[in-house]
């Protein structure tokens, strides 16, 4: 869980484009100014890339905090 | 695999591993368009490729210049989510040397953004409007059997698009670029969906086929986006997620290819389509090494693969040329021995007279690649230089930055492909001068004198971050350096002939001082590339036997360090002085001026016959930046 959450840090800073970005398990949308519907998509683009996995699009609206995005890609790896 | 190369752009070089820091770097660079366009001409895939778009829009959003990039602009109108392709077309117009700034409208709104002369787009008054429409964005009803549905439809959704230009053409004065549509790979029938009138199929088959009879003679220009998706795939091309999650047009794989287009597609209308194919010969242009090989040896024939695939390169060389691409050589080669192929192979389909400018001869070729364009009076961005060699590409990629020079896979199988993947030839006309280019430069295979080195060659050999590795002649070592005493011909000093079992006895002999030399550095290992006998003629003086080495790694001045390494061994057995000899043969003018040039004296002989060379153990050689490694001991020469 850990490395997921190292990766994820990787991806948020380089979607936001923000080096000081803390990604967190209860991290949500509200919280990044940045974090519009087309970010959203770029972000779910470059986790699905970085960690290998296809999410469908009932998983990807079943995400409300960047907790369950994590969940999701731990159960994926396994 | 093979379609990974229009996906991935293989042509170009893998992006630097600290990408995302250099981005970071460029956006506060007080000149950061430069910086940026090189950063754009990696290969990135669809996240870097947005991340470096973003980047380059708040730079122009802050107002700044993004010179030497020149300004574009560009509506983007279609029934897709357009700020999804907006950064990675920003970024990779900036490849192709332009700062593009889209102007995006609403989601869906295209004729509606046409024929509003206050429209967003129309009042932006763009250099060029993108039609990012494909047959979700059209009304095509695809009424099964039908042919009279099938006709209406075409020309319905054909008036649509015609409507658009039209609004674009009258209220911006705009160019537009107009697309193909990509069928969907979902078939109804099967095989017969091409024979169905109204068939997803055929229907977009006839729409594209009439879309391109609409465009054919306007002002507009066609970007053929059925082409590309058939190119890759269309099971790759279409995505059912992405579309249903964000209408994203098409798989976010495909994205990078896509905004690659349409960035040619720009270039091309500004003229920046690519003039001039610079051909190595070597391995590029037929299989092996003519200097060392010969006629015979040389694979590029019918019926041998190697042979076939260097016979295709040629091909297509060949087809370029009459579309208008000027054709010209740089080798590393002998003049005269560079030309028997082309005089004396009967199955090369190039001929000397294809070519404008022939250059053979043992320069680096960042400055034989200046004298080219110079004597064309083509600018270096007009450009293209393929060469096998990745120490060649990336020595000319840092010498002269505005040739571009495509990556290529090991498999020469694959070489026509990539370089026609890399669409550097791409135009929106042909027009008859273009047919007559080619005979314009009709010349005679001429060669260019070359005025002087074209950059700081040592700092580039520096950044191959080299390798020479020194053994005596051992067991594992043996047969290849048989191989080598055989074969090698070009950068041999006597071309003595020894068998396998002859090396076997100097490996033995006492009395004889034997060096394999083997070279690696950043591109990988290069194996064994020289071979050293010397034989003891007294007990003070040693003579230099044999002297060869590979050309595939000239230019790294290796002799000096082999010559070093030859002094170290000989003042700790006690020798005062080495004795070269050349021999001529008519292969070997390369290396006669070889002990010259490494400082030796002459001690007998006139030009043209043998010659006898002498040099004192004392002499001190310079080092040259690599690391020498002896027996596993790693040592730095500084």
């Amino acid at each position: 869980m850990v490395q997921v959450y190292e990766k994820l840090t990787e991806i948020f800073q380089d979607v936001f484009d923000d080096e000081d970005i803390a990604v967190t398990a209860e991290l949500t949308a509200d919280d990044v100014a940045e974090w519009d519907s087309l970010r959203h998509i770029q972000l779910i683009l470059a986790v699905q890339k970085g960690f290998k996995v296809k999410f469908s699009a009932a998983e990807i609206s079943g995400l409300h905090n960047v907790g369950d995005l994590a969940g999701l890609i731990e159960a994926k790896l396994k | 695999m093979s379609a990974e190369i229009y996906t991935s752009l293989t042509w170009l070089p893998p992006p630097p591993s600290d990408f995302q820091g250099q981005c970071r770097a460029a956006e506060t660079h007080p000149t950061p368009g430069a910086t940026l366009r090189a950063l754009a001409s990696h290969a990135l895939d669809e996240n870097q490729l947005s991340r470096l778009g973003r980047t380059l829009m708040r730079v122009a959003a802050a107002g700044r210049s993004l010179a030497p990039l020149q300004p574009f602009r560009l509506g983007l109108v279609g029934n897709a989510t357009l700020d999804g392709l907006a950064p990675a077309l920003v970024a990779s117009a900036a490849r192709h040397g332009f700062a593009l700034e889209c102007v995006l409208a609403d989601f869906g709104q295209t004729i509606q953004e046409a024929v509003d002369p206050a429209s967003l787009v129309n009042r932006s008054k763009p250099d060029a409007v993108l039609l990012a429409i494909d047959h979700r964005g059209l009304p095509l009803s695809f009424q099964l059997g039908e042919p009279e549905s099938e006709r209406d439809d075409v020309e319905a959704a054909l008036a649509v698009i015609e409507e658009i230009r039209g609004g674009f053409r009258t209220h911006a004065g705009a160019t537009s670029i107009v697309q193909t549509l990509p069928p969907p790979p979902e078939s109804l029938f099967g095989n017969l969906d091409r024979l169905v009138p109204g068939s997803p199929r055929r229907l977009i088959a006839a729409l594209n086929a009439a879309i391109g009879d609409s465009v054919s003679g306007s002002a507009d220009i066609l970007f053929d986006v059925a082409g590309l998706a058939e190119t890759v795939g269309l099971g790759a091309w279409h995505s059912p997620a992405i579309w249903n999650l964000a209408k994203f047009p098409f798989g976010e794989d495909c994205l990078p290819i896509y905004a690659e287009h349409v960035a040619r597609l720009i270039g091309a209308m500004r003229g920046r389509s690519r003039k001039c194919l610079i051909l190595d010969l070597d391995n590029t242009l037929w299989g092996g090494v003519i200097g060392d090989d010969g006629l015979e040896g040389i694979r590029i024939a019918q019926g041998d693969a190697t042979g076939e695939a260097h016979l295709d390169v040629q091909r297509y060389a060949l087809a370029l040329r009459q579309r208008g691409v000027v054709l010209a050589v740089s080798s590393k080669n002998t003049d005269e021995v560079a030309r028997v192929p082309f005089r004396d192979h009967p199955e090369m389909l190039l001929k000397e007279d294809h070519f404008a400018v022939f250059q053979a001869n043992w320069n680096d070729k960042a400055t034989n690649i200046k004298a080219i364009a110079q004597e064309l009076n083509l600018g270096l961005d007009a450009m293209v230089f393929l060469d096998d060699n990745p120490v060649e590409r990336g020595l000319v990629r840092q010498m002269i930055p505005e040739v571009a020079v495509p990556e290529l896979p090991e498999d020469p199988a694959l070489f026509t492909r990539t370089l026609a993947a890399a669409g550097y030839f791409e135009s929106v006309a042909f027009a008859d001068e273009d047919r007559k280019r080619a005979e314009m430069y009709q010349s005679n295979a001429r060669r260019v004198a070359l005025s002087r080195q074209a950059g700081d060659v040592d700092a580039y050999l520096a950044s191959l971050d080299m390798e020479v590795q020194f053994a005596p002649f051992d067991r594992t070592g043996r047969a290849r350096i048989a191989q080598l005493i055989n074969k090698s011909n070009q950068f041999n000093l006597t071309t003595r002939r020894y068998t396998e079992s002859e090396v076997a006895e100097a490996e033995a002999d006492l009395s004889v001082f034997t060096l394999q030399v083997r070279l690696v550095d950043r591109f990988g290992d290069n194996g064994m590339i020289s071979v050293i006998i010397c034989r003891a003629l007294d007990a003070s003086t040693w003579a230099i036997d044999t002297w060869l080495m590979s050309c595939r790694v000239l230019g790294r001045k290796l002799e000096q360090m082999v010559l070093r390494e030859i002094l170290i061994n000989a003042r700790r057995a006690g020798v005062a002085a080495l004795v070269g000899t050349y021999r001529p043969t008519e292969k070997n003018a390369l290396v006669i001026n070889h002990y010259e040039k490494l400082g030796f004296a002459k001690l007998s002989g006139e030009p043209g016959d043998v010659t006898t060379w002498g040099l004192s153990t004392d002499t001190d050689v310079a080092a040259v930046p690599m690391r020498v490694v002896r027996a596993g001991q790693a040592v730095l020469a500084q």
